[in-house]
């Protein structure tokens, strides 16, 4: 396969200005990634800081309660700032300071990326800008407080729809303007390539653990491995080191928003077509003249119009399957595990946990299925209320 | 000869852009025509897109205009169509590679070459994802404008050996828009182009007075590329931008040659 090709996705569609850039960021990329100091101060971040490894808890009443399949929640939601996103930024982060760089710069739709690139760049002491969609702001105004708290500048960007897309345009163009001393960190495995390789690089420690924890608590390998599909960082991070056990089903939930025949959905592989965009060959939600389309989800964190390139790949090849979740499935799933558990999920990690509600009555009571729960609630209990007709100051 | 040639022989070329449906495809036609009759060599029409990631905010209203109106790929085609009627100016396209990708490159192209179309210019296609569309394009013998940033250095002689039509030298980081200073020694890249090729190199990014584009061409550029300044001015008066253009166009190609 070509360098930075996922079968035909991938790619490097970017306008010439960042092409150096982003030829050097590969460069300096292989070379850290074998370099034992940068892997040892990596890992000692990750442990003493982020908290991981994440715990793999197995979810014995929802099991029971659902009939069918043993559940695990591999959780994510647990980690310094409450989701998966920690894991990425620490390894962007610390590479970005490597290559002497003093400012980093993101892109956030829920904030959760932003809050967690905030915190590294506080942490190891970045200047730090992110940009958001100004209805994002809106939505998530917590969020925004938090990342100003943590010493960033939040830029409400105007343009466009004002939501994720839109935030990924103006990251990509102050990018352009300011390379010398400025590293974007992608929140996703999306982008031009090296992104969703280091990305995906950086999240794979989900799936590194996952795999161990598994071994050890059950003596074998899952039968089904479910997590949400955005842009798709925690799924490609718990996927990748189960690509090659074909036993394992890997399964994308994404966003379907009102459902996939509205126009109202951010399911990209059900209601997509390939296209090019934002540096990369993948599928996008766009209109019949490659307009991309504006998406809507209760997620915030799901509602791009892309998905990454390799699970473009993982879809083409049939080797992971992508199957979409609506809102009300996904606020009852929100609901459920909350009830059945105890835990309060992110809406996003939700839609995941609502396909196993579904998944898991079908399948015997010797099979075991993992959840990658990839974010922690909080954030969305004022959304949630909203949704259930209740009105609550945040 | 290609039309594009055509562009560089009367002395310093003045290349315009504007994006096509902005206010609506029929005053697109007026404004090209006013443009060509105003001294401009060569226009870039803009098809309009929903993400224009190498836009400033002028040119990016102008996208949003420009789709609010109803602009599509097969509209500006017949936009095309009409204007070859009445105008051997040579035409090139601007527009970012998914329109493209999702009209077909085969059947783009091949309507490129049918109407009259002499190039096309994508911000997003680096010279490393060219042949993406190389072949198709050659077939049909459409030029991929090929662009060079401040930041290109040693990518500068690969990307000019390989080029066609003309070469785009960005003048400045960043995205379009009018600027008050441009610091990149474009000499030096100018230089470099030279070395290996005799393509023709116009000048783009943050251009807009006449002082200005006496500048560039100081630096030994074949043409200067005029876009956000002359979107301002379609942004200004609207429907009335005609004779407007046709001045401003006038004044630029007077000073630079």
């Amino acid at each position: 396969m070509k360098r930075g090709r996922y079968g035909n996705h991938g790619g490097q569609f970017v306008p010439e200005t960042l092409m150096n850039e982003i030829i050097e960021l590969e460069k300096s990329y292989e070379h850290y990634k074998k370099d034992t100091q940068f892997i040892d101060e990596l890992n000692t971040l990750l442990a003493c800081y982020a908290g991981r490894p994440s715990l793999l808890y197995f979810a014995d009443r929802m099991s029971r309660d659902l009939g069918g399949a043993k559940i695990y929640l591999k959780r994510e939601d647990l980690n310094h700032t409450g989701s998966h996103k920690i894991n990425n930024v620490l390894g962007q982060v610390l590479l970005a300071k490597n290559l002497g760089k003093t400012r980093v710069i993101a892109e956030t739709g829920a904030g959760q990326h932003g809050v967690a690139t905030a915190t590294a760049a506080a942490l190891l002491d970045m200047e730090c800008e992110i940009f958001m969609g100004e209805e994002d702001t809106k939505r998530q105004a917590l969020n925004v407080y938090r990342m100003k708290l943590l010493g960033a500048r939040v830029h409400a960007v105007t343009s466009g729809t004002r939501t994720l897309k839109d935030a990924v345009n103006e990251a990509m163009r102050e990018w352009a303007g300011r390379v010398h001393d400025t590293h974007y960190v992608f929140g996703s495995v999306m982008g031009p390539h090296p992104f969703p390789m280091i990305v995906r690089d950086f999240q794979r420690v989900i799936g590194r653990e996952t795999r161990s924890q598994i071994l050890q608590a059950e003596g074998r390998l899952p039968d089904a491995i479910v997590a949400c599909v955005g842009g798709g960082s925690n799924a490609m991070g718990i996927f990748y080191d189960f690509i090659e056990d074909k036993s394992v089903r890997l399964i994308g939930c994404e966003a379907a928003g009102r459902g996939i025949d509205t126009v109202e959905n951010a399911a990209t592989i059900a209601t997509g077509r390939p296209g090019i965009f934002h540096g990369m060959k993948s599928y996008f939600c766009q209109d019949e003249n490659g307009q991309i389309a504006p998406v809507y989800s209760i997620s915030a964190g799901l509602d791009y119009p892309g998905i990454g390139p390799e699970h473009a790949y993982l879809h083409d090849m049939g080797r992971a399957d992508y199957v979409a979740v609506t809102d009300d499935e996904a606020v009852e799933a929100f609901e459920y595990l909350a009830r059945t558990e105890g835990i309060i999920c992110a809406i996003e990690s939700a839609h995941a946990v609502a396909h196993v509600m579904k998944l898991a009555p079908q399948m015997g009571r010797d099979k075991i299925i993992i959840i990658c729960l990839s974010g922690r609630g909080d954030k969305d209990v004022a959304a949630i209320a909203r949704y259930r007709g209740e009105n609550i100051n945040e | 000869m290609s039309r594009i040639e055509n562009a560089f022989i009367n002395g310093k070329a003045f290349i315009g852009f504007l994006t096509a449906g902005d206010p609506s495809i029929q005053k697109t036609e007026e404004f090209i025509l006013e443009m060509a009759r105003g001294g401009a060599d060569l226009i870039e029409i803009g098809i309009p897109f929903s993400d224009p990631v190498a836009e400033g905010s002028v040119i990016q209203e102008a996208n949003l205009r420009a789709l609010s109106s109803s602009t599509t790929p097969h509209r500006v085609f017949e936009l095309v169509a009409s204007l070859r009627q009445k105008t051997d100016v040579p035409l090139v396209f601007l527009t970012y590679v998914n329109p493209v990708y999702n009209y077909g490159y085969e059947k783009f192209f091949s309507r490129c070459q049918a109407l009259g179309v002499d190039g096309i210019i994508m911000p997003d296609l680096p010279f490393d994802e060219k042949d993406e569309v190389r072949d198709t394009a050659e077939r049909f013998g459409v030029d991929i404008i090929s662009m060079i940033a401040p930041t290109s250095k040693e990518r500068i002689q690969k990307i000019a050996l390989d080029a066609s039509g003309f070469i785009y030298i960005v003048s400045s980081m960043g995205v379009t828009g009018i600027r008050n200073e441009i610091v990149t020694d474009i000499g030096a890249i100018i230089k470099s182009v030279r070395a290996v090729s005799g393509i023709p190199a116009a000048v783009g990014f943050g251009i807009a007075t006449p002082a200005q584009a006496k500048e560039i061409i100081k630096t030994g550029a074949d043409g200067v590329i005029v876009g956000s300044a002359i979107v301002k001015i379609i942004e200004q008066y609207g429907d009335y931008a005609g004779r407007y253009l046709y001045d401003y166009v006038k004044s630029m190609k007077d000073a630079i040659n």
